[in-house]
């Protein structure tokens, strides 16, 4: 080989910050490769991806529609990453936000007061904690890997909410299609921009990268997740509950997913339906990652994704290109953005040089 | 016996996929290397195994495509966690992510063609013993193949010098390297035949066992695959049994809708789904057996420093 990898004495700082920005240029290099392959004109294509939907104020609101789920479940999910917990089933405890918190609007829908919409937003979150719970529960009791049972969850999530759907929730004036009442005005999120579908989710997402942030910096519990992930043994040696932690990370994360449900139903939606999300759960954590399980990094990663949502749709529209671009291109940034962390821990230099770190 | 023969068939082919993916991943997890994107190599040999058989209509090309599409992606996940160190959990959600989007990109043309199946081969004179001939000896290239992986890998490993070397680069990196083997080198090709193993996953799925190509059509399958090799404590038989133990599940409840007992098909739909999590439970609530059983360097990177 003519390079090779050589430890830093110390991780690189900069790095931390230059490698998301290295792996979406790559992203972007590989895009031109990717759309010369179809057959599109690459600079069209770029500019219908990254640039068109943001010429307009209402797709600047759409941007802040899309990175609010996005933000709400990475946020947390960067938490639980941080200290080791996987969580990897947000998309199920959306799901079951959704199912919560959309069922009171379906319960209440004839009531009209200004506690419905509290009531759903405390319901979606209980929806996504009790669903995570069952993981966290799993593994904390069991030893049961949550990985895999948060994410057989999330099957289970859809086909209830498809019960759902079909069955007893389906709207009695709706020609039988699978799909329940439009919730009442009192249960549907209010709009806080002019001329936008930007709604009171995206304010939600702010106070929760905040929280996140202060959760981190400032506590004990910040504390203890961070030393839990990085170093067990001392963790233990400290006495800290591991099992405390994998609760704490999966209620936090499940809840904040079910919020995200909750946002996605009685905001941009506003009914249920058998697909209420284009796979946020797992996109997130992407968002996490290019994020580097940061609060504020999350924000302006949940904003890049966003964008790619937004980017895949305006493609579609104006040159005709699947959909599916977009998850191409999301996990080819996550891809990248692995591969360039290396730099953060490693400097590579050429093969014939002495290593001098070790 | 009408309702039997057909029935344990169906069981024979919700199984076969399961098998390869799992046995796959055994042989990387084995070696130490935990790969997360069953799902997405499965995905992507399905779409390129039916796009083959779709354009030069040539069943074998298709297999070999399919393999080759599972191998070749798990190319980048082993470059990434071999080469760039990076974390083998968020590398092998990211090859899951990037599977399903490439392959929704490659199949979008695919979508409602319909194929024959895979041609099955009746084994002659074996055949025609009652019962066991049509249910053991009329099956696609495929399903006798899974058979022939299972005792072929449980030899390898238990049996062979290579496959010693295996488990002890998956057990302890340190040492296989200070022996002087190619812990890299090895992990590699590992994680090659793991993806392989996926892509003839989904080839079956798209050749054989629903014969069309639909996104996302795997279904999960690459993650209860995942779970089968905890179920199975990384041995190769076990994993045959747990295998079709999961796709009798998946029978059971394709036929328990077709009776209509009352419970909406998605609740049975589910079954697969819970079943698995149970099964991991049961298995992983004894600690000691995981760790007599798991690979000990399971999802530690390894950068060889001298």
């Amino acid at each position: 080989m003519l390079f090779k990898l050589t430890k830093r004495p110390e991780p690189s700082r900069a790095m931390v910050f230059v490698s998301p920005l290295i792996a979406l240029g790559l992203t972007l290099l590989s895009g031109i490769v990717l759309f010369q392959i179809m057959g599109v004109n690459p600079g069209q294509a770029l500019y219908a991806f990254f640039v068109e939907p943001l010429t307009s104020k209402y797709g600047w609101g759409e941007l802040g529609v899309k990175a609010t789920p996005l933000v709400l479940i990475a946020v947390a999910l960067s938490i639980g990453f941080r200290a080791g917990v996987w969580n990897i089933g947000a998309e199920g405890q959306l799901t079951l936000g959704a199912i919560c918190g959309g069922g009171i609007a379906l319960w209440l829908y004839q009531v009209d007061s200004i506690f419905v919409l509290p009531l759903m937003v405390v319901c979606g979150i209980a929806g996504g904690m009790l669903w995570a719970a069952i993981p966290a529960f799993l593994r904390t009791r069991f030893n049961a890997n949550e990985i895999l049972t948060s994410l057989m969850l999330t099957y289970v999530a859809t086909l209830f909410l498809s019960v759902l759907v079909h069955g007893p929730w389906r709207d009695p004036d709706g020609f039988n299609f699978p799909e329940s009442r439009i919730f009442s005005d009192a249960a549907t999120l209010p709009l806080i921009l002019d001329g936008t579908r930007l709604h009171l989710g995206w304010i939600f997402a702010l106070v929760v990268v905040a929280s996140a942030w202060i959760l981190m910096a400032r506590t004990i519990i910040g504390f203890q997740i961070k030393v839990v992930g990085e170093a067990p043994a001392a963790g233990r040696y400290a006495g800290f509950s591991v099992n405390k932690v994998i609760w704490f990370a999966l209620m936090m994360s499940g809840g904040a997913a079910g919020l995200a449900g909750l946002v996605e139903v009685s905001g941009p939606i506003g009914q249920l339906l058998p697909s209420i999300s284009p796979g946020y759960g797992f996109t997130a954590i992407i968002v996490a990652f290019v994020g580097r399980l940061h609060p504020v990094g999350v924000l302006l990663a949940g904003l890049l994704l966003a964008l790619s949502y937004l980017g895949g749709e305006s493609a579609q529209i104006s040159l005709n290109l699947p959909l599916a671009v977009t998850g191409v291109f999301q996990g080819m940034l996550l891809f990248f953005l692995l591969a360039c962390d290396v730099l953060i821990q490693y400097r590579i230099v050429p093969a014939n040089t002495k290593s001098t770190a070790s | 016996m009408d309702i039997l023969i057909p029935t344990l068939l169906t069981i024979i082919t919700a199984a076969t996929p399961l098998l390869y993916a799992a046995i796959g991943e055994m042989i990387s997890e084995k070696a130490g290397v935990l790969n997360l994107g069953v799902e997405g190599m499965m995905l992507l040999g399905a779409v390129c195994g039916f796009a083959t058989v779709h354009f030069t209509g040539s069943a074998t090309l298709a297999i070999l495509a399919g393999f080759l599409a599972g191998a070749g992606l798990s190319i980048i996940f082993a470059v990434l966690v071999l080469g760039f160190q990076s974390s083998q959990v968020a590398t092998g959600l990211a090859l899951t992510i990037f599977g399903i989007g490439l392959s929704a990109l490659l199949g979008q043309n695919l979508v409602g063609i319909a194929y024959d199946g895979l041609p099955k081969i009746t084994i002659p004179f074996l055949y025609d013993i009652p019962v066991l001939g049509p249910l053991l000896f009329n099956h696609d290239i495929l399903v006798y193949g899974s058979i022939v992986l299972v005792v072929a890998v449980a030899w390898f490993l238990n049996h062979t010098r290579p496959g010693l070397i295996l488990r002890a680069v998956g057990n302890s990196h340190d040492a296989a390297h200070a022996i002087g083997y190619h812990v890299l080198r090895i992990r590699f090709f590992a994680i090659l035949f793991g993806g392989g193993m996926a892509g003839l996953a989904g080839a079956y799925l798209s050749l054989a066992y629903s014969p069309l190509w639909i996104e996302n059509m795997s279904a999960g399958r690459g993650w209860i695959a995942l779970a089968l090799v905890v179920f199975a404590t990384w041995r190769p038989w076990r994993v045959l049994i747990g295998a079709y133990l999961f796709g009798g599940i998946t029978i059971l409840q394709l036929h328990a809708q077709a009776l209509g007992i009352g419970v909406p098909s998605q609740v049975m739909s589910m079954l697969p789904y819970i079943a698995t999590i149970v099964v991991l439970v049961l298995i992983s609530r004894d600690r000691n057996k995981i760790r007599l059983n798991a690979p000990a360097c399971i999802g530690k990177p390894f950068h060889p420093t001298s």
